[in-house]
Parts: C-alpha cells; sequence; structure tokens
C-alpha cells in the first residue's frame, strides 16, 4: 500500500514539475514540430507523387509521434543521472521505499510528462490537416501511454550502463540517431537489406512506432509491420527486462563506486 | 546506537581508500560530531551509514540494523540533511513535506493538501507554525531563505521519529547570523526529541557543544572523545616563565625536574602538575608568566599538521 502510494507520489512529483517550468514546457514542443512542419511537409512536397500512395505528411507525423513519446520518457529516466545529487532526489534514494518503486514511480511520472507533449503535435496535426477520426484518436491514445512507459524503461537500462550526465550526454545520440532510421519514423524499413533489416527488429524504437502506425493506420495497412499483438508482446517483455535488470544494475552502480 | 567497525572504503579507479579502516560507536541520545578537513571522508562514511554506499569491507549498524544486509530498515531509522539542499525548488513547502511522509510511509499520497488525511494536516500545521512560516508553507520553496530552507529540511526530516539524524556540514554556505539560528533550532530539537545527531563539519566551534568527537584525517581516526579529552590528550599544556636572571632559572627549573625546550621565555611543560604548584616552586623572580590552556581549534590544528607530515 504504501509502496503503491510513494509511486504515486513520485510520479505526481514528475508531472509538477514540468508543469511549473514554462522553458522546458515550450523546448519541449519546438523539437517534433520542426520535424514534422519542415520534414514531413517537405517529404511529402518532394517525393509524394512517387511515393505510391504514401502521404509522407502522415507516416512522419505518426513516427515523430511514438519517437517523441517514447524519447522524452526515456530522457526523463537518463535525468536521474543528474538529478541524483540534487534537490529532493537524494531524500528519494535514502528513503525505505524499494528501488523499484522509484524506478516505477519515475517511469510513470515521466510517461506523465510524455503525453502533454504528444497532445501538443496531435494538435499540430490537426493544423496541418492530418486527418484524425475519434477512434484513431482514442487507440493513438493508449498506443502513447504504452508506448511512454516502454520509453521510460529503456531509459533505465540506458541509464544503469552510464556513470554521469556528460557520459549520458556523449552516448545518447549514439543510442538514439541510429534508432530513427531503424525504426523508420522518416524512412519506410520494409525492404531493407539483411544486415540493416537485423538492427531494425533490435531497435526497440522500431516496436513503439510501429504499434503507433498501427493504432493510426489499421492493422492491415502495408505501412504496419507486425500486428499489435506481437508488437504488444515484444514491448511487454522488453519493459519488464529492461525495468528489472535496469533496476538492479543502476542500484548495484550506485553503490559500488 | 552506531556501531563502526573496521569500515574501509575504495572509490573504484582510486589508488588509497577514503575511508581507511575506522571503528567508533555512538551512543543513543549522543550528540557525535565527525570532524575532518576537506577530503578526509566524512561524507563517504556518512554515504555508507546511510546505505547509499557500499564498503569496500568491514561494517556498521544502526539501532541493531546492518547498512548493508537490512539496508531498508536503516532508511526507516534514519533521518538525513544532505550537504545540497535536497528540497524541490519548484514545490511548495507543503508538497516537500507532503512527498517525504509518503515516501516514508506515515501517509497515504493525495494529490491535493486538502485531500490528505487530517493528521497529516495538523502535523504540517504544527510545523510550520513552529517555524513560523505559517503563511508561507504554501508557496514555492525558492521564495524561502536559506537558513529557512535548511530548518524546512531539519522539521521535515523528523517526520518519522528517525533514531539517527545525520547532519552532513548543514552550515556550510550560510551565514555567521542564520548558522547561529539554526545551531539554536537544532539544539532545541535535540532537547525535545532525544534524537541521536551525528554530525560532520569542519567548523570547530560547531563540536565545541559534542558529547563526543571523532576526529578522522586521510579516512583515519586520528583522535576520538569528549572535546575535554581531545584538547588533553592532543594539546600540551604549559606555562611560559622567564626572569631577568635566565641562566638562574633555567637552572632551577631543571633542579625542579621540569622538562623546558628552547631558549627563553622558557616552555615548561605542566605534565599534570597544576600551574599553581609550578609557580610556587620557583623560587628564582619571574618577569613573565603566560599560561597556555589550548582551545578545541588547537588541538585540531595540532592533529591535522601532525597527519600531513
Amino acid at each position: 500500500m504504501s509502496e503503491a502510494s510513494a509511486i504515486l507520489a513520485l510520479a505526481h512529483r514528475d508531472f509538477i514539475k514540468l508543469l511549473r517550468d514554462r522553458q522546458r514546457m515550450v523546448a519541449d514542443f519546438a523539437f517534433p514540430l520542426i520535424f514534422i512542419g519542415i520534414l514531413g511537409t517537405s517529404l511529402q512536397a518532394g517525393f509524394g507523387d512517387r511515393a505510391g500512395g504514401l502521404n509522407f505528411l502522415d507516416y512522419v507525423f505518426t513516427g515523430v509521434l511514438a519517437q517523441t513519446v517514447w524519447q522524452s520518457s526515456a530522457l526523463g529516466l537518463i535525468s536521474l543521472l543528474a538529478d541524483r545529487e540534487q534537490d529532493f532526489s537524494q531524500e528519494i534514494f535514502v528513503s525505505p521505499i524499494s528501488r523499484y518503486s522509484i524506478i516505477l514511480g519515475k517511469i510513470l511520472g515521466e510517461s506523465l510528462v510524455a503525453l502533454p507533449q504528444a497532445l501538443g503535435i496531435i494538435a499540430f496535426g490537426f493544423i496541418l490537416q492530418i486527418h484524425i477520426g475519434p477512434d484513431q484518436l482514442a487507440r493513438m491514445a493508449l498506443a502513447m501511454l504504452v508506448i511512454a512507459l516502454f520509453g521510460g524503461a529503456f531509459g533505465v537500462i540506458v541509464l544503469a550502463n552510464l556513470s554521469s550526465q556528460r557520459a549520458a550526454n556523449q552516448i545518447f545520440p549514439f543510442v538514439m540517431l541510429p534508432q530513427f532510421f531503424l525504426a523508420g519514423i522518416f524512412n519506410p524499413v520494409q525492404n531493407l537489406p539483411l544486415p540493416l533489416d537485423i538492427l531494425s527488429h533490435l531497435a526497440p524504437m522500431r516496436y513503439a512506432v510501429d504499434l503507433m502506425r498501427d493504432a493510426y493506420y489499421g492493422s492491415t495497412s502495408p505501412v504496419v509491420l507486425s500486428s499489435a499483438t506481437t508488437n504488444l508482446l515484444i514491448i511487454g517483455a522488453l519493459f519488464v527486462v529492461f525495468m528489472v535488470l535496469g533496476t538492479f544494475l543502476f542500484v548495484r552502480a550506485e553503490r559500488n563506486r | 546506537m552506531i556501531r563502526v567497525e573496521d569500515l574501509v572504503k575504495r572509490y573504484r579507479k582510486a589508488e588509497t581508500n577514503a575511508v581507511d579502516g575506522i571503528s567508533f560507536e555512538v551512543k543513543a541520545g549522543e550528540f557525535f560530531v565527525l570532524l575532518g578537513p576537506n577530503g578526509a571522508g566524512k561524507t563517504t562514511t556518512i554515504s555508507i551509514l546511510t546505505t547509499t554506499l557500499s564498503p569496500t569491507s568491514g561494517g556498521a549498524t544502526i539501532d541493531g540494523s546492518d547498512v548493508v544486509r537490512e539496508a531498508s530498515a536503516v532508511r526507516r531509522k534514519v533521518g538525513i540533511i544532505f550537504q545540497r539542499p535536497s528540497l524541490d525548488q519548484n514545490l511548495t513547502a507543503e508538497e516537500n513535506v507532503r512527498f517525504h511522509a509518503v515516501l516514508y510511509g506515515i501517509f497515504a499520497y493525495a494529490p491535493t493538501y486538502a485531500l490528505m488525511a487530517r493528521g497529516y494536516r495538523t502535523k504540517v500545521e504544527e510545523l510550520a507554525r513552529l517555524l513560523g512560516i505559517a503563511r508561507d508553507i504554501h508557496k514555492p520553496v525558492k521564495t524561502f531563505s536559506g537558513g529557512m530552507r535548511r530548518k524546512l529540511e531539519i522539521m521535515r526530516s523528523l517526520l518519522h521519529d528517525p533514531k539517527v539524524l545525520f547532519l552532513d556540514e548543514p552550515t556550510a554556505g550560510l551565514d555567521v547570523p542564520t548558522r547561529r539560528t539554526l545551531w539554536e533550532h537544532l539544539t532545541e530539537v535535540r532537547r525535545t526529541s532525544g534524537t541521536t545527531i551525528f554530525l560532520t563539519t569542519h567548523y570547530l566551534e560547531e563540536a565545541e557543544e559534542a558529547d563526543r568527537i571523532c576526529i578522522i584525517d586521510k579516512g583515519k581516526v586520528v583522535s576520538f572523545g569528549t572535546p575535554d579529552d581531545i584538547k588533553r590528550d592532543l594539546v600540551e599544556e604549559y606555562v611560559l616563565v622567564d626572569a631577568t636572571d635566565r641562566s638562574a632559572l633555567r637552572d632551577e627549573l631543571a633542579r625542579l625536574g621540569y622538562a623546558t625546550s628552547g631558549g627563553a621565555p622558557f616552555k615548561v611543560q605542566l605534565d599534570g602538575h597544576s600551574v599553581h604548584s609550578m609557580l610556587r616552586s620557583i623560587e628564582t623572580p619571574l618577569s613573565v608568566v603566560k599560561t597556555h590552556t589550548p582551545s578545541l581549534e588547537d588541538a585540531y590544528l595540532e592533529i591535522v599538521s601532525r597527519t600531513g607530515e
């Protein structure tokens, strides 16, 4: 009971902090809007006719939506590296609650932080006249929640293997950027050469993006790689592994400095 | 209450031990000070005792719970004031207190103050009154002064009735008046709660009030005891005397069996004799008499310079 209460408190704290940090709110919205507004629109304008009926704007929109949510909660978790010796975070790590509760609360909190950003992107989608029906929106909302939690768990496993925020800042582009392309945020990944195809299957972000496309396009669309069930199973399994192994490694690394 | 045995910590990739085989005990209700220069191993020791760091070897228990094997039980028994403020600046004072209370399982969580249990609200009101911030308790902590923040942290850390309150250089960076009021506050806390206090500091005047002091340097215990013990053991008490007839005085002192060192004025080690009996025994007319009683600072400087050699 008290563990559940603590998890909620930790999650709520992250959310309050976001609401009271205006600069971060603005910065969080700006990046995805640049991607969709400039990249999506220009891809559509340049290649749209040759893409075999694929609307690049929709394609990039769904990809960036998934990527933003996923990356935002992953980054949020990694910020624990910088935060652990600051403000209230110090207090969290000396409190009697389970380390798994701390990480779970943090994942939940960073997911809550990622979702308002997604709302902003969707609003922007409406402005660009991307068609989103109510049933699509409902499915996408569920997908976003799953993706946010999944991204948080991915953050834990990255976090567990880094020693400092500086290391994180250096490593993060290498962990994220290849996944942008392997997961097919901007580019189709259906017909990749074998080595790239293997890498694509190894990129956790692929399943997040595919789940979002499934929610938007429907499972019969040629854009969708695997069924929602497959994606959810893979995401579920990875979530547990990342979360448990990540927490274990993180706590061990922290105490055995 | 606290038992530390042969504790060693070597950080990874470090060439030397940050904490190098220290042992000491702290009794229940004691005001204990761990004193030492920067880099002596104070924060490392506190981190191990509060379970955020594993020792390389040796061990420690707090109120019978092992800091490694029973970390969770230890965490429940201790409160900590960190070197760096541990309040969230963007949250209100009450929210900071609320998160603490929930993390320690004292109250169930509710997203707003009004929805929290009545017992919690009573406690917060009482706390706000004690700190004189009844009107500001729902304001962001960043609007508070440095001293007020520290006091709030101390009050917060006492919410779960810790058996031991660790304070890691709590007054670092505060100005003198703030330090003084914080100190009065802490004395009051100690008087009313009876909590064992474990303080690290490099301000000597903060250690003068301690029941017992442990001085560490370069990871080793160099002195342990009450402030008086430490002064007595480590700094010589002596009397400086001089006379117009120096050679007569030197001869007389030698005859009386007092060890002197250097030239005039003569530094006479008391070695347990009282100043009075010493002066009475000297017949040569004295022109100078100066007694030297060490302060804790003298003791400290001497200890630290000694280990530096």
